[in-house]
């Protein structure tokens, strides 16, 4: 009896199993179908503006889903501004203006990389400062080292005198 | 003078600590409106309640005001909504709405159902003046002057808190064009 109910119970297992498979199969082709309606399909005018298309979308900021690109974002305002620059790149405007469009809008935020302003100097150019200011302090560091390095010899002049006479003592006594 | 220098590392440690704690601080969510001091952008749509009255950005002019946008489908908007009612009710303070991305029926139902604190609806369907505020979350509020040019922006629900901030910005704003 122990043993007949033991069976039934793997044999139920391997029954679950495979409908565990078919569930799996099924809610994988379910949520591709959602993954994929959530991709809005663009159809450029040629390879230059598709690309052209792909950079932007890439290099701007979402407003909503701050740690994401345009490109990589689902949400609402994410798409209609890929619609927007859809619009703008297939009517022929150059990158400037579109992206002027939307600094215009959602300010100097959304882009990932930011323009050279006044606010964004340090940015740009406060690791080459850093730089600048560590090469100095390297420079002093090894210089001052150098000089010490010149007294060391100097008193081990006097060192090697004081010894001699210390030494010199020692044997009169 | 070899000693303070042992002090360096305690002092940069303060500096940093205090930029860290202000960094903590700060809303990272929140946006500065890249429109502030500028005028409400050019638009022509309809208005929520009556569709063939054509609305543009001069209906916006004339006073003081508060720009809503709002929708049916934002709870947050629902959660601001008594809040609207009562500053535009006891206070008497003018309220324009846009209605964002939203079914007109709905919207409609929605005022009919926990009143209507605004002036006006812009009914902005396909959410284009909405992307030319800079809008990216509803419910968004907009202090504007009598010029209707935008003097404030808070993202977010209308709170009891928030509207004290944004009363003391109205009444800047009332007595800067008075003077």
């Amino acid at each position: 009896m122990v043993e007949a109910a033991y069976c039934n119970a793997t044999g139920f297992y391997r029954v679950s199993g495979v409908v565990m498979r078919l569930v799996i199969v099924v809610f994988t082709l379910l949520f591709s179908m959602v993954a994929n309606a959530t991709i809005d399909t663009y159809e450029f005018k040629d390879d230059a503006t598709r690309e052209r298309f792909q950079q932007l979308t890439n290099e701007l900021r979402c407003p909503k889903c701050q740690n994401q690109n345009l490109a990589g974002s689902n949400s609402p305002i994410a798409s209609d501004l890929r619609r927007e620059i859809y619009r703008m790149v297939e009517d022929g405007q150059n990158d400037e203006q579109i992206v002027d469009f939307m600094v215009a809008r959602y300010g100097e935020f959304v882009l990932y990389r930011p323009r050279v302003t006044g606010n964004t100097w340090v940015l740009w150019y406060g690791p080459f400062v850093l730089l600048a200011i560590g090469a100095v302090v390297l420079l002093i560091l090894t210089r001052k080292r150098k000089k010490t390095a010149v007294i060391d010899e100097t008193l081990n002049e006097k060192d090697k005198a004081r010894l001699a006479t210390l030494l010199d003592k020692g044997k009169s006594k | 003078m070899r000693r303070l220098v042992l002090f360096v590392p305690l002092l940069i440690f303060f500096v940093m600590g205090g930029l860290f704690w202000k960094g903590l601080q700060l809303d990272p969510t929140e946006l500065p409106s890249a429109l502030l001091d500028k005028p409400v952008p050019v638009f022509s749509l309809p208005s929520l309640l009556d569709n063939d009255r054509v609305l543009t950005q001069k209906d916006l002019q004339g006073k003081p005001a508060l720009l809503n946008v709002w929708a049916t489908w934002c709870p947050t908007c629902k959660q601001e909504h008594a809040q609207l009612n009562k500053i535009a009710r006891e206070e008497g303070v003018v309220i324009y709405g846009i209605n964002y991305k939203d079914d007109r029926g709905a919207a409609k139902e929605w005022l009919r159902r926990y009143r209507d604190p605004y002036v006006l609806n812009i009914y902005d369907e396909q959410g284009t003046l909405g992307l030319d505020l800079g809008v990216y979350g509803a419910p968004e509020t907009y202090v504007l002057d009598a010029q209707g040019i935008i003097r404030y922006k808070h993202v977010g629900a209308v709170t009891e808190k928030v509207w004290l901030k944004l009363r003391t910005v109205m009444q800047q704003v009332s007595t800067e064009s008075q003077g």
